[in-house]
């Protein structure tokens, strides 16, 4: 009977239970089940110890490359994370725990997340934020939708050079609605503000906009976000939280809401999740916000604590009226987001940011040397910067990586025309030393 | 306690950043930088660590506490499948898009494959896309797939019917994909009435949302039959995963009829809830329906290599930036490989046991509005309590200064008073034991003294919080 590993019964002592319901065996109790609708095979394979289980486990992880020498990001990013943020993230109290439904029982994750709420509003220079959501790419989605619901108007407009994942994913939310989306092509790695100008009127919802943005450009919207509100439409701007240690913020942009990917934030690169998304934005907008809110109140002995606040958003009281439809967001990645930003602190960011510029400055440099690479130049960069090839990146980047070496982000299959493009990423983690390795080796491989 | 921004000292450094290797890069220009440094915590790595481990001490969790959360199933999460998760931290996703990069992701590309293999055989279903993130995001993405399904065939469609036993996420996602949505009331045997079913259905209905066992803990014997009368309207049938601990091996929701489900792997597949999160919601479907999956799909050449396959037409898209919750599906991955087929079995057989056996113990003591043999939870009424003046609420607060993490309250709304108690199949007996004697204790309390109830919890860092005025203020950012 003992097959399972977590479950604790004796046979006496599901004998005494049985007897206690008042039926003979198990399988009585599975007697609502129609016979003719009962499961005719099962072929999961015989169990294991958790000892041969995890040998499978690293058998399995064993079969990925952990040699590569990552030049690449599009979304997620290869950084430091301090060892405390394993430790601390990793106490059972926090991640055997869920939704803080109960708060007197709960104050630990409420806490927790009221103090994540703030580190974001303080990053993005916005009034609220929520409790996280899935990931940067729905974050983008469910701040158009709020944009929608905040105008009662039904047209998007994106910025081509938003993260191209990030915008497939808003179209694909917005499917099945009546809803326009329409998306300006780059011009040079930035967005085309003519376009934009003509494309802008009193039907808009929201400008979709990124910073950097997915070429690398830094950009100012500030006047962007003049323009936008002259006919009372929503400024989004997805950002990446660690360029946010030196760049202007959403904030001081007047951009209405900032959503972006916290992965870098104290998550590991992980195959692409858990991480988590964050959504920012000025306070007349918080009852439009999707997801769990926490806010401060007090007790009956006016002790201050911490609640799930304006549930009446939400679908588990709205039910098809809710502003969204998350239960389950991803409280454990923006716990290790607030602990991250906590750990490296208020000058750490900005450090951290400036080593960022500092790797990525060198790295374009270098790269810019070679004979026949440059680098396009129409803005400045943070840690990403987009390089022209005299032969196609696809299979530049294909024979690096034989070599362990991911040397960047061909643009090719996400912008006609860009085929000799690729935008490389370079992070406070990689040295000296690995990037004059890469640009010696992409030196090499284009003199072949 | 305090907030760590009110323990910050300005100058005070943590984590010290590793040196630069590199010369000093010429100053951005001014408009683009910010004009003062984000205003975060500035602790030293000993005040970081005691300010989160206090923080964790106040929470109940799955490892500190009995947490019978109905519809949640907040079972052990095994050690092992952390260590797992931790195996695979430092593979980027984006290598795997990379030309000709599949071949140096066999490993975790070839794991999603697996799973989803594993899902689909324990469901029944013949494709399994683990893109989407969380359970609801799930349920979004199987809506879309039906309403690309229905496009493809130029069915108008304009409705999604659900039971209004529905978790509340299901007519939520219907209405963010565009439906609007028809509720069927549940009858007195605790489902959803078949005969309002009838006159609820037509040709416009898109899909109709069940969850079976349904929110009450039961398993409806009409099942089939509500998925033919959907198939004749074409109508898809559309399985919400949340209950599925208590069927595996005995029914697959792909045998009795459903098109669609999503799985919440955070639920029955043993990986930690995370005080919200991660979760991860794979999505199975039949092979009609295999078309308009997410991109890109992972598949299995001739030669056994794993590759990213994209299509342009007729996908729903995309619904997450990579390949899903990547830890998460690991942790899944091994709790599977490791239970095994007798292993997953019990799970459902125990979970049930347990269920059935707090329902008979608890039955004399507090209502029970749909009395009959339960699935893996039993749902409860404080009815009988409310006689005197004493809520589920209250009820609820008691448990927490005995020590449990209390069951489910006010969910399904159509029991009033709900108490909805899902034990797991991971509780031992003693504790179940020893939870049953409490919640005896609190209908006897109710009765001899109610107040002893209203005041509760007086064990907790905080009492009973005000959460009008959190709603009214709508403090959520700390301005210090």
């Amino acid at each position: 009977m003992n097959e399972s590993h977590y479950c604790p019964h004796t046979p006496q002592e599901i004998d005494e239970m049985l007897s206690a319901i008042g039926v003979e065996s198990v399988e009585e109790l599975f007697s609502a089940i129609p016979a003719e609708l009962r499961a005719k095979a099962f072929n999961i394979p015989p169990g294991m110890s958790e000892f041969e289980a995890f040998d499978r486990m690293k058998a399995i992880a064993g079969e990925n490359n952990s040699e590569m020498l990552n030049f690449i990001g599009g979304g997620f990013y290869d950084h430091i994370i301090p060892a405390a943020v394993d430790h601390l993230s990793g106490r059972a109290e926090f991640y055997t725990a869920y939704t803080p439904y109960q708060p007197e029982c709960s104050q630990g994750t409420l806490q927790a997340l009221f103090e994540y709420q703030t580190a974001i509003c303080r990053l993005t220079g916005l009034d609220v934020s929520n409790a996280s959501l899935y990931d940067g790419g729905t974050a983008c989605a469910e701040a158009a939708m709020m944009a929608l619901r905040v105008t009662g108007r039904n047209k998007i407009i994106i910025d081509g050079c938003v993260n191209p994942f990030s915008r497939q994913v808003l179209k694909t939310y917005l499917f099945n609605l009546d809803v326009d989306v329409v998306e300006i092509p780059p011009v040079d790695g930035l967005l085309n503000r003519d376009e934009l100008s003509k494309l802008l009127d009193e039907s808009v919802a929201a400008v979709l906009v990124q910073n950097p943005n997915f070429f690398g450009c830094v950009d100012d919207f500030s006047e962007l976000a003049k323009q936008v509100h002259a006919k009372d439409a929503l400024l989004i701007s997805s950002v990446y939280p660690i360029s946010l240690g030196i760049l202007k913020s959403p904030g001081e942009m007047g951009v209405d809401i900032a959503v972006g990917d916290g992965q870098s934030l104290g998550n590991p690169l992980s195959f692409g999740g858990p991480s988590f998304g964050f959504i920012a934005a000025k306070k007349t907008f918080i009852r439009n916000m999707p997801g769990r809110i926490i806010g401060e109140t007090v007790d009956n002995q006016a002790r201050r604590g911490f609640v799930l606040t304006l549930q009446a958003r939400e679908q588990h009281i709205k039910r098809h009226k809710a502003t969204s439809n998350i239960c389950s967001n991803q409280g454990l990645c923006a716990l290790r987001g607030l602990i991250f930003l906590s750990a490296v602190g208020k000058a750490g960011l900005a450090e951290m940011a400036v080593l960022n510029r500092d790797k990525a400055e060198y790295a374009k440099a270098q790269l810019a040397a070679i004979p026949g690479v440059t680098v396009l130049q129409t803005a400045p960069t943070f840690n990403e910067f987009t390089v022209f090839l005299p032969k196609a990146a696809d299979l530049v980047v294909a024979e690096l990586l034989k070599q362990n070496i991911a040397a960047g982000v061909p643009l090719g299959q996400y912008y006609e025309g860009s085929e000799n493009c690729m935008v490389v990423t370079v992070t406070e983690k990689r040295s000296k030393k690995e990037i004059d390795t890469f640009v010696k080796m992409l030196e090499v491989e284009l003199c072949n | 306690m305090q907030l760590i921004y009110e323990q910050s000292v300005p100058g005070r450094r943590g984590i010290r950043l590793p040196a630069s290797d590199v010369p000093v890069a010429a100053d951005l220009p001014k408009n683009l930088i910010r004009s003062e440094a984000a205003c975060l915590a500035e602790v030293s790595e000993l005040d970081l660590v005691r300010h989160f481990t206090n923080l964790s001490r106040r929470n109940f969790s799955v490892d500190t506490n009995f947490y019978p959360l109905g519809s949640c199933t907040m079972k052990y999460n095994a050690k092992v499948l952390e260590n797992s998760a931790a195996l695979f931290a430092p593979f980027h996703p984006m290598t795997a898009l990379l030309p000709s990069g599949e071949a140096f992701c066999q490993g975790t590309l070839g794991m999603l494959y697996e799973l989803g293999q594993l899902l689909a055989d324990i469901t029944g279903m013949d494709e399994v896309t683990t893109q989407p993130l969380a359970g609801a995001h799930g349920e979004m993405t199987g809506i879309l797939l039906i309403s690309a399904y229905h496009k493809a065939k130029g069915n108008k469609k304009k409705y999604v019917v659900v039971p209004d036993s529905s978790h509340g996420t299901n007519p939520a996602s219907a209405a963010i994909a565009g439906y609007e949505i028809i509720t069927v009331p549940t009858a007195s045997y605790g489902d959803m009435d078949l005969d309002l079913f009838r006159q609820a259905m037509n040709d416009e209905v898109a899909a109709v949302m069940m969850t079976c066992p349904n929110t009450l803990g039961l398993f409806n014997p009409h099942i089939k039959e509500i998925s033919d009368i959907a198939h004749s309207h074409d109508a898809l049938m559309y399985y919400d995963g949340a209950n599925l601990n208590a069927i595996m091996g005995k029914v697959k929701p792909g045998d009795v009829g459903f098109d669609v489900i999503h799985l919440n792997l955070h639920k029955t597949f043993g990986t930690p809830h995370g005080g919200g999160g991660p979760g991860s919601g794979p999505v199975g479907v039949k092979k009609t329906l295999i078309p308009f999956l997410p991109q890109p799909r992972i598949v299995m050449d001739d030669d056994g290599q794993f590759l990213l396959e994209t299509v342009k037409t007729g996908t729903i898209g995309r619904t997450a930036n990579f390949f899903g919750n990547f830890g998460v599906m690991a942790k899944a991955y091994a709790y599977i490989i490791m239970l095994g087929r007798e292993g997953l079995i019990q799970v459902s057989e125990q979970a049930v046991l347990n269920a059935n056996y707090i329902k008979e113990k608890l039955k004399d003591y507090y209502d029970l509005p749909y009395d009959m043999t339960c699935m893996h939870e039993c749902v409860f009424s404080a009815s009988r309590q409310l006689e005197h003046g004493v809520h589920a609420i209250d009820i609820a607060k008691f448990l927490i200064d005995r020590g449990y993490h209390p069951p489910t309250v006010y969910f399904p709304m159509i029991v009033k008073e709900a108490i909805m108690i899902e034990p797991t199949e991971t509780e031992s007996k003693a504790t179940m034991d020893a939870f049953i004697e409490v919640m005896i204790e609190a209908a006897k309390t109710a009765e001899s003294n109610p107040q002893a109830l209203h005041e509760a919890p007086l064990t907790t860092p905080v009492g009973r919080l005000d959460e009008t005025k959190a709603a009214r203020e709508q403090n959520v950012c700390w301005i210090g």
